[in-house]
């Protein structure tokens, strides 16, 4: 069955398109190309000399081991966040779905991170873990454990996966609620009679129905933690110790607008436009054949 | 309140239009009991006369304002004075046509201005190869050595002898570590005050082409014997729990005034928040040195920073930026605002000034920062002034964490430092042939 509806008119389509073309082509279109042309010249802070270097800012790039580095360090960095930030979100979620006493409480203390901003966030953790005065880095201490994400860089790398998870677990949360509300009642009793037990109903009726779900989020969590994390990074750890928390997109802030080196970070937000582009054409074609609606 | 603000904006504006007032806009960083600082300073200045009015606006931190400044520029809209901190310098310099030497901009308004009466370790880090002084000093700080005095005297130290060279440093660190010190000292601003002043101090190269000042050519030297020792040195006593790293940039502060860091090297501009947060007795104190090393003592290495005039504004807004620096300049204003703010105090004569008012023998240890400034400098210790700084800086935090990590040794880091900023440098010279 045809489910498109035609429009005999051949300028109308178009005005009713206008306004979100007008949107996309001035927030993404025209940000996006000047960032390909700055990233093909070398340029001062000020913009007054203005050289035309080809490749040279990519070329830089590629001969900088910090900056292969990187891609590792965002890699580990995304898949923890996804990974975590889903499957807490998840299990917040199916609790959520079953308690009948004080739901709404429990919902909105598990929304509320969600209305913090990402450097607060940053403040919050790294105040916490604070080496000097952390209540955090105090308990760990009387445990045993020496806890100094200054100059250890697999605790300086928790720490930023704990707090932007912290952070993002809000939004995945109520996505995996509103989900699982969704799912018809009479499915799960159905089962249930069949004699399968909570476990079994999970895995094979409500998992399965979430799948949209779980996939929209998945795409959502990564460009998240591709894009949006920068400002907790930068309330932390500020990239370091060394660079073993300098994820590509602090990096392209840190060059950008702290060195003011606009060439080469115009550069990396293209290596970075091209990966997300790549990473979501994969998704919507491999993963997204799993994924029933 | 609203209303009343509004109504207060509105009858501000008639006023103004009836007296044809210049209005002079300046864009700053500071931020907190230094905001009101500089509020009070243009209100000062504003009641004074009537031709001109400043109007100063917080934009953020030195960096964000450096980059709020330099975006309204590219769009064509900046403001007359910008305060852009030390390590901007070179950015500010090169760029070509973007602002006007403050020199110039006093001698067409016809203002008295003469470079000579500052502080030469201040005049000569905003002054061009061809002596044509390009910024005005505004608020500069330098590196200085604070411990904590109750905790000598728990240690059976003497609390009125603080240190002078590094191998006492070490001593006494081992000394109280002996006692159950958890942190002897630490340091804020590795790069500044470890490297950058350090070399000064020294009197020893940071740079070749006299740390920058001599082109954009320069290279970084910092790998030197000198500065390898002291990387070592910093870095056994890391190993042996003498030395605890806190962190970058400020960050470290806390961990004085908290009590937990027994000795700490950190700005002078920090005086003030030490008195304020600090439970305990301190000194301020000038940096070790090496005594082995020949002109050692030399001078410390300024922070902090100056005032940058914007080129293409009309006529009459260069003579109200005038009479403005004008004012800043006089030296009862700027030991005002020096005793105020704990900055140095820029000029010869309001040092003196200061002296004369008997504030540094009721607040000892307040012209430590001076003393260590006051010299006439070499062409090793007048400055750095170098393209990139603000990344160069952050390479060498990466690169020194490595050392406490004990993943490098300190010349492994120091040479990869080297290294990674002459990169940066070449680039730099590059964009701004």
């Amino acid at each position: 069955m045809e489910k498109r509806v035609l429009f005999r008119s051949t300028w109308l389509p178009w005005v009713l398109l206008a306004p979100q073309l007008f949107i996309v082509g001035v927030f993404f279109f025209w940000p996006a190309g000047q960032a390909l042309v700055q990233s093909l010249q070398q340029q001062d802070a000020f913009g007054s000399s203005v050289t035309w270097v080809g490749f040279d800012n990519f070329r830089t790039l590629w001969a900088d081991e910090t900056y292969m580095a990187s891609f590792k360090t965002t890699l580990i960095f995304s898949v923890l966040v996804t990974v975590l930030g889903l499957s807490i979100a998840l299990l917040l979620a199916v609790f959520a779905d079953r308690i009948t006493k004080g739901a709404t409480f429990y919902k909105t203390v598990l929304i509320l991170p969600y209305a913090v901003a990402p450097v607060v966030t940053g403040l919050l953790w790294s105040l916490m873990f604070s080496t000097s005065v952390g209540i955090v880095t105090y308990w760990l201490k009387r445990l045993g454990i020496q806890w100094n994400h200054l100059l250890n860089g697999d605790h300086a790398m928790a720490l930023i996966v704990m707090a932007s998870v912290w952070k993002q677990i809000s939004y995945n949360f109520l996505f995996f609620l509103a989900g699982l509300t969704s799912i018809p009642k009479s499915l799960i009793e159905a089962a249930a009679i069949d004699g399968a037990r909570p476990w079994r109903r999970f895995w094979t009726i409500q998992l399965p129905l979430l799948s949209p779900t779980a996939f929209f989020l998945l795409v959502i969590n990564m460009v998240y933690s591709f894009f949006d994390t920068f400002a907790i990074i930068d309330a932390t750890t500020q990239g370091g110790p060394g660079k073993d928390t300098a994820t590509l997109v602090y990096r392209v802030y840190f060059d950008g607008f702290r060195g003011m080196d606009f060439g080469s970070s115009a550069a990396q937000s293209v290596v970075l436009m091209v990966m997300v582009i790549a990473l979501t054409i994969i998704q919507f074609k491999f993963i997204e054949k799993k994924v029933n609606y | 309140m609203k209303l009343k603000l509004a109504a207060l904006a509105f009858a501000a504006a008639f006023s103004l239009s009836a007296q044809a007032q210049t209005e002079i806009q300046w864009w700053h960083s500071m931020d907190g009991a230094l905001n009101d600082w500089v509020t009070d300073l243009a209100k000062q200045f504003n009641t004074s006369q009537t031709a001109y009015k400043v109007i100063p606006t917080y934009k953020g931190e030195y960096d964000q304002s450096v980059a709020a400044g330099i975006a309204a520029f590219r769009a064509g809209n900046a403001p007359d004075i910008l305060q852009v901190f030390e390590v901007g310098t070179a950015t500010m310099m090169y760029s070509k046509g973007a602002i006007k030497p403050v020199a110039e901009v006093m001698k067409e308004a016809g203002a008295k201005f003469d470079p000579s009466v500052y502080i030469p370790a201040v005049a000569g880090y905003y002054t061009a190869p061809n002596g044509q002084m390009l910024s005005l000093p505004f608020n500069s700080s330098t590196t200085v050595f604070y411990y904590n005095k109750d905790a000598f005297k728990a240690a059976g130290l003497d609390p009125e002898k603080a240190p002078t060279t590094w191998p006492e440093v070490v001593s006494i660190a081992a000394k109280l570590k002996a006692t159950g010190s958890q942190c002897p000292f630490t340091t804020s601003w590795m790069t500044w005050a470890q490297l950058e002043s350090f070399s000064t101090w020294h009197n020893t190269s940071y740079a070749s082409k006299n740390n920058g000042f001599g082109g954009l050519d320069a290279r970084l030297e910092f790998n030197s014997p000198l500065h390898v020792r002291h990387f070592e040195n910093l870095g056994n006593m890391s190993k042996q729990g003498l030395f605890v790293y806190k962190g970058r940039a400020s960050k470290p502060i806390s961990s004085f005034t908290s009590g937990e860091c027994a000795m700490f090297v950190g700005s002078s501009g920090s005086y003030a928040s030490i008195t304020r947060d600090a439970k305990f007795k301190f000194a301020e104190s000038t940096l070790p040195y090496y005594p082995d090393v020949p002109g050692a003592p030399q001078n410390t290495i300024i922070g902090g920073a100056s005032l940058w005039v914007f080129s293409g504004k009309p006529v009459e807004h260069y003579k109200g930026v005038a009479a403005f620096f004008n004012f800043l300049s006089d030296p009862k204003v700027q030991s005002a605002s020096h005793m105020r703010t704990g900055y140095l105090p820029i000029t010869t004569a309001a040092f003196k000034l200061t002296d004369e008012s008997g504030f540094y023998k009721k607040n000892p240890g307040t012209d430590v920062a001076v003393n260590q400034m006051i010299r006439k400098t070499t062409e090793k210790s007048r400055g750095v002034r170098l393209g990139n700084f603000v990344q160069i800086r952050a390479i060498m935090d990466e690169e020194t964490e490595q050392i406490w990590a004990g993943k490098k040794t300190a010349k492994q880091a120091l040479d990869d430092g080297v290294k990674r900023g002459n990169e940066l440098l070449a680039k730099f010279q590059a964009a701004n042939k």
